[in-house]
């Protein structure tokens, strides 16, 4: 008896099979994948070390060893023009850091109400936000970080403005803002002696907030009461810190700002370069947050609402109590690119004279020291660990969140 | 087995790359063939390289170029610029992009040998001055102490400031800026209180001022900067064309060879020296690997150094600079050319 397939003698591996056999020939077209990646990098980077090798220009990173030779205004940390290099980029990434912390909670703020705005069902708001996201989403953002500082540098008055009998600008808040096309100056905290108590007496009061609506959450689960929480946080965080504050004599001043010789003295300065970089960069990521807040409300069923209505919820709380814990599982993960862009965008510093790393370590060190390649090279380094930090966090965040099934 | 299959494509990849590209050997060679010479300027600087109503890059520096172009191809017109910030301009150079800067460059010990430049001559000798508005009743740059200085970065200038104000005690806020267009927009706008470049820029800068009477340049000159231009390291024969040529603009002035009369004298003169100049006796131009005419040609189209000077920033223009150390030599200035044998 014969079978009907002839079964295929075993004629051992030949060569053909690696193109013609199906078990062997994805593997055949990885290996050649691979082989030509490794050799077109091999090439690029040989050739670069070749090239600079022929121009006398090893890689070499002792340079940031050696003194900076210029000033930066905006320092976090210490330093002159006598620091060497490094210190200078360490300056500079503070910088960076800076604006974008700042500009993701100020983005985060914008695009959540300019999102849940969107929804609105009058109709002016809602329209008015469609225009700002619209606008925003569409003209890119150097574009904009270049308007606000020219707005800031144009239209605003000059220091001098400030000076005579019939000064053209005043100051505002009771002469405590000054509002300058330089920078906004404010006044600075002046810790007297004593002010330690201060301090600990509000750090206490923010954990006594903290105590007391646990406490209220659980009394709400027990009985159904609901405490007046926000009037009762407010006293909680004020009135002791106040009492402390004047039963030791106002152990901490102010430093106003005063108009001394070509510009504000005393105060904290906040320079015109990082206004418009932080306000352009938070609006225009601000935009896209909004419509990742849109389309996560969008994306809980119309089903959640009406059951909240049903059960006699008042919409404010149907927001905060149903839909947004909900809709976040989605925000999350597109608003942690968001973030990531943001940082990234803030190396757009230098179209304003911020001194962000970029335009430390990748720009006027860069261009003293003649090390291109080295100081691109830690540059993308910096920036590559700066995001894996910031996504690893917003990941463990996300955990949080998200649907837990059990 | 997979780790020599690695090692192997390691191998292959070396060997290729092993022949790969170095940069082209001769530069001269390169510009000839492609026709054009590229040349990076300032994006814009009245006087010295600034694009005139119709668009054309007009100026002092980019006269050098000109004269380059003139040499190597006897037309001063086969030149194509590339504006650079002060940012890029050597990286620019280094990476080929441009065969030569003709960009108010300051000529320093680590540009030249750490940067791996090669800076051909001096065309302007200058130093860093301030400016403020008249009405900040500045008479001195040691009154500064507190100021708003505005400046660009990417340049001595702003290593010069930083050293300046720490040597005089004094503390200032640096707005750092991309471009001298920028710092002129900042400055004018007041968000800077002083602004600092190189004299000649800030002459130039002032010159294109709506109201160039309410401000002043302060009489502190606080660095020597020796303006020239330059090419990159590893290509001695490029560096002497480019050098050549601008000597030969040098020593045309100091000859009395003039764009009027440089036709009339190479028909030969009894100044052997002028001779050599024009192609008249001697081969230089063929040492140099161009025609023969080739100074002949710089002098016909561009000028010799005093007219450029004249006809771009001397007193009767909008810059109005004096010729001061940039007189030559003979009339006590520092301009001295190498002698042509």
């Amino acid at each position: 008896m014969t079978t009907a397939i002839d079964t295929p003698q075993d004629q051992g591996f030949r060569l053909s099979q690696l193109i013609y056999d199906t078990r062997y020939r994805s593997i055949t077209i990885q290996v050649i994948a691979m082989l030509a990646f490794m050799f077109i990098a091999a090439f690029l980077v040989r050739n670069t070390i070749t090239n600079l090798a022929n121009l006398g220009k090893e890689i070499d990173f002792g340079f940031l060893f050696n003194p900076a030779n210029y000033d930066i205004n905006q320092r976090l940390i210490e330093y002159d023009s006598t620091s060497t290099n490094l210190r200078a980029a360490m300056v500079g990434l503070l910088n960076t850091l800076l604006v974008a912390f700042m500009g993701c909670i100020l983005a985060t703020v914008v695009g959540v109400v300019a999102g849940v705005l969107r929804l609105s069902k009058n109709w002016l708001i809602s329209k008015l936000m469609t225009v700002y996201v619209e606008t925003f989403r569409n003209i890119p953002v150097v574009i904009w970080i270049i308007a606000t500082m020219a707005v800031l540098s144009e239209a605003l008055p000059q220091p001098r403005a400030f000076r005579g009998e019939t000064p053209s600008a005043s100051m505002w808040l009771w002469d405590s803002v000054a509002v300058t096309n330089r920078g906004t100056y404010i006044p600075a905290p002046v810790w007297g002696p004593g002010s330690v108590f201060v301090v600990l007496v509000f750090l206490l009061s923010l954990l006594a907030i903290w105590a007391f609506n646990r406490y209220a959450h659980r009394r709400f689960e027990a009985t159904g009461q609901i405490l007046p929480k926000f009037w009762i946080n407010l006293a909680i965080l004020f009135v002791p810190t106040l009492l402390v504050f004047f039963l030791l004599g106002r152990p901490i001043g102010l430093d106003l700002p005063a108009l001394k010789g070509f510009n504000f003295q005393g105060g904290t300065m906040l320079r015109n370069p990082m206004l418009a970089l932080w306000l352009a960069l938070s609006f225009y990521t601000g935009a896209f947050i909004a419509e990742i807040v849109r389309s996560g409300i969008l994306a809980i069923s119309k089903g959640q609402s009406e059951a909240a209505f049903a059960l006699g919820l008042r919409p404010s709380r149907t927001m905060n109590l149903v839909i947004l814990p909900q809709a976040l599982r989605v925000i999350i993960p597109p608003l942690i690119s968001q973030f990531l862009n943001l940082t990234k965008n803030s190396s757009l510093a230098l179209a304003v004279g911020y001194q962000d790393l970029r335009a430390t370590l990748g720009g006027t060190t860069m261009n003293n020291t003649g090390r291109e390649l080295e100081c691109m090279l830690l540059m993308m380094l910096i920036y590559l660990v700066v995001s894996l930090f910031i996504s690893s966090g917003m990941n463990i965040y996300n955990k949080s969140v998200k649907l837990k099934e059990r | 087995m997979k780790k020599s299959v690695f090692l192997g494509a390691l191998t292959l990849a070396g060997l290729a790359a092993g022949t790969a590209m170095a940069q082209d050997s001769s530069t001269l060679a390169a510009v000839k063939e492609r026709g054009v010479l590229k040349c990076g300027v300032n994006p814009g600087t009245p006087g010295f390289a600034a694009p005139d109503a119709s668009g054309k890059f007009v100026g002092f520096d980019v006269d050098v170029c000109r004269a380059v172009a003139a040499a190597i191809f006897g037309d001063s017109e086969a030149v194509e610029y590339t504006p650079l910030t002060s940012a890029v301009r050597f990286t620019a150079l280094a990476s080929g992009e441009v065969d030569m800067l003709a960009r108010n460059t300051t000529w320093t010990f680590s540009r030249d040998v750490d940067l791996k430049n090669t800076f051909v001559g001096v065309n302007y000798y200058d130093g860093q001055g301030f400016m403020v508005p008249k009405d900040l009743g500045v008479s001195s740059a040691k009154e500064l102490s507190g100021a708003t200085v505005c400046i660009e970065t990417g340049t001595t200038t702003e290593l010069n400031l930083a050293d300046y104000f720490r040597v005089n005690n004094m503390d200032y806020e640096p707005v750092p800026v991309e471009s001298f267009t920028e710092a002129q927009n900042q400055f004018l706008a007041g968000a800077c209180d002083v602004y600092t470049t190189d004299a000649s820029a800030l002459a130039a800068s002032r010159a294109s001022f709506e109201n160039p009477e309410g401000y002043v340049v302060l009489p502190e000159i606080i660095s020597k900067e020796p303006l020239g231009p330059l090419v990159r390291h590893g290509d001695d024969n490029w560096g002497d064309v480019v050098r050549w040529s601008l000597n030969a603009m040098i020593a045309a002035e100091e000859y009395g060879v003039t764009s009027a009369n440089a036709a009339e004298l190479a028909k030969g003169t009894d100044n052997p020296e002028i001779n050599r100049l024009l192609g008249v006796e001697g081969e230089l131009g063929a040492m140099l690997g161009l025609d023969n005419a080739w100074a002949l040609n710089i002098l016909t189209q561009v000028g010799n150094y005093g007219e450029s000077f004249e006809k771009n920033i001397g007193e009767n223009t909008p810059v109005g600079l004096a010729r001061g150390l940039n007189a030559q030599w003979t009339e006590g200035g520092l301009i001295y050319s190498p002698p042509f044998r």
